[in-house]
């Protein structure tokens, strides 16, 4: 933002000018030695046959890719199978298209809804493989990238009408309903999300009644379901509040009962209003899925680091961590570009008002 | 549910002792209100009297804590049946007019036939059009509330109301928030609703109005019925100070 006449902000005086000098000094020289260590001397791909001696002989000076392409299908589809690989690449397609479509408001319908329900459902049919006639494969076997699409994207999903219920009975007259949405708000938010996956994972078995075994990708799944419906019902009861008193009155003085009236006219404009914080949620979990490795499930970052524990391949943690984060930033970066855009929509929508 | 054929000599709307307190304020106090079918009550008051309070017990927007209140026969209760039941024949048009902005107009006014009265979709278009062309918008039906002036928002709230065809309808302050040259379409909208005999309950400053439509005018304050008259009497005698203080206020 140079004004004519006057210098740009980080030279206006000399202190600012030294500070943007030595700084920027700092930068190209970070920039330098990482495109030196990464890209001029890095090795790309062993040859056949070659191990990966050659690649600790340029330890410090450049970076080992070959890890990350060896190793990438075992990271984004983690130990599933080979033969039946297909299946976890079909579901990556599927959560990827899915994502790809919810950007497009022209596509915000109820099928689009149908399908944030849908897709998380085909990908278990898939994954499992028994009920089509397809080799079972159990859900020991999957990871990767496909288990990051389904914990986040079911546990947002299966997460949201809990939610909804937690917001209403936080705002409800009666005493009984708003103490145990409160009670359920606080305590699940107050406690970290990983004492609810070894809960889930540890305790429940100890808990559960005998014979009765639930898979450990369920119940990993069900601690997500809870702790994201606690988050995301302070966001809905902040979209609630922005919703005036007078369109529920509106819509009761026109005969709605209070569930017609909150689904019809307050909770769409409360969604409205949330969406940009939603969308935060929604990243967050995303990342927070991570967190399965405690209780020994492979996902991305599980498989990543399952893969430095390879004998062949210890001691290339940097390449493979930044590989996983790489793949994550895509994703989460994607979804907030989105969020941004749809925030100056909604902008634009209320200056009509 | 009993004594819904409602005779000409019943009240349309029979408010009884009627009490009720926000917190320590009490904001009415033995109301009693009888109001037969076909008639336009006005009813004013200094701001903070209880006169919106008054219309909102009738729908059971707020809850009465003493007295009875039976709209067309049926005695308002803490049961949600009752309300609903009683809500669908009481439409209401509010200050604010609360239309429901991520709907077009025409989608406002067909919600409630359509999940309430379940409507077909060509019916409750039909009669939405019909409503809508009452009150001189039907061309502005797919806009959204945004899209319209203050003075078309009121009248298509008028229409959403009329959309459940009411047998009474609440005004609550219908005119207040709208800018003066608005006014008037408004109040010729619910001019002509009066002459087709709905039975109209409307808090209003308007007293040109109030002179031109209503059957009685009622004078409250702090909670209490201090005048209940004709036009006539009550612009020409008024009983109390109060009212006299009042009037000279409103009328300059």
């Amino acid at each position: 933002m140079t004004r004519h006449g006057r210098p740009a902000p980080m030279f206006r005086d000399w202190t600012n000018t030294i500070a943007t000098i030595v700084l920027g000094a700092l930068l190209a020289y970070v920039a330098y030695s990482f495109v030196q260590w990464g890209v001029v001397h890095a090795i790309w791909r062993l040859p056949d046959g070659a191990s990966s001696i050659m690649c600790r002989d340029v330890r410090g000076e450049g970076a080992c890719w070959a890890v990350v392409v060896e190793r990438a299908r075992f990271m984004l589809v983690g130990g599933y199978p080979i033969d039946e690989q297909w299946r976890p690449y079909a579901v990556c397609l599927l959560f990827v298209a899915l994502y790809a479509a919810s950007l497009v408001r022209t596509l915000w319908t109820r099928w689009l809804l149908a399908f944030w329900i849908a897709v998380p459902v085909v990908a278990v049919v898939l994954l499992r493989g028994r009920w089509l006639g397809l080799t079972d494969v159990p859900s020991e076997f999957w990871g990767g990238l496909p288990l990051t699409f389904l914990l986040s994207t079911a546990g947002f999903t299966m997460a949201l009408p809990f939610a909804v219920l937690l917001a209403l009975g936080r705002r409800s007259t009666l005493p009984a309903i708003r103490a145990l949405s409160v009670g359920y708000i606080e305590v699940v938010r107050g406690v970290p999300l990983i004492t609810f996956l070894f809960m889930a994972a540890v305790m429940f078995p100890l808990f559960a009644p005998q014979g009765v075994n639930v898979d450990k990708l369920l119940r990993a799944q069900i601690a997500f379901i809870m702790v994201t419906a606690a988050y995301l019902a302070e966001v809905i009861r902040g979209g609630l509040q922005a919703v005036p008193r007078g369109q529920y009155e509106a819509a009761a003085s026109l005969g709605l009962s209070f569930w017609s009236a909150m689904m019809l006219v307050v909770l769409p404009q409360a969604f409205r209003v949330s969406i940009p914080p939603l969308v935060n949620t929604f990243i967050a979990l995303f990342k927070d899925t991570s967190l399965v490795i405690v209780i020994g499930l492979f996902d991305l970052l599980g498989a990543a680091k399952a893969v430095i524990v390879d004998p062949k391949w210890v001691g290339f943690g940097v390449e493979v961590y930044l590989f996983a984060a790489a793949v994550y930033f895509a994703f989460s970066y994607a979804v907030s570009r989105f969020s941004l855009r749809l925030e100056r929509e909604l902008q634009r929508a209320a200056g009509t008002a | 549910m009993g004594g819904r054929e409602s005779s000409p000599f019943q009240a349309h709307v029979d408010m009884q002792a009627v009490n009720k307190w926000f917190g320590a304020l009490h904001v009415l106090r033995d109301v009693t209100l009888k109001v037969r079918r076909g008639e336009r009550i006005v009813i004013c008051g200094p701001s903070g009297s209880g006169k919106s309070t008054l219309i909102r017990c009738i729908n059971g927007l707020e809850v009465h804590h003493a007295g009875r209140i039976v709209v067309d026969g049926v005695e308002l209760n803490d049961d949600a049946r009752t309300i609903d039941q009683v809500r669908r024949g009481v439409g209401m048009v509010f200050q604010q007019f609360n239309l429901f902005p991520h709907l077009t107009v025409l989608e406002n006014c067909t919600l409630a036939p359509i999940r309430v009265k379940k409507a077909t979709r060509t019916a409750a278009r039909d009669l939405a059009l019909h409503h809508l062309t009452r009150v001189r918008i039907s061309d502005q039906a797919d806009k959204y509330p945004s899209q319209l002036s203050g003075g078309q928002q009121q009248r298509a709230a008028i229409a959403r109301a009329l959309c459940m065809n009411p047998k009474i309808m609440l005004f609550d302050e219908p005119t207040s928030a709208l800018d003066p040259e608005m006014v008037k379409e408004v109040l010729n909208t619910m001019v002509s609703l009066a002459d087709e005999g709905m039975t109209m309950l409307c808090v209003t400053h308007e007293m040109t109005f109030a002179r031109q439509v209503a059957n009685r005018v009622i004078f409250i304050d702090a909670g209490r019925i201090l005048e209940d008259e004709a036009p006539e009497a009550f612009f020409d005698t008024p009983k109390h100070d109060r009212t006299r203080a009042f009037l000279s206020q409103i009328l300059h």
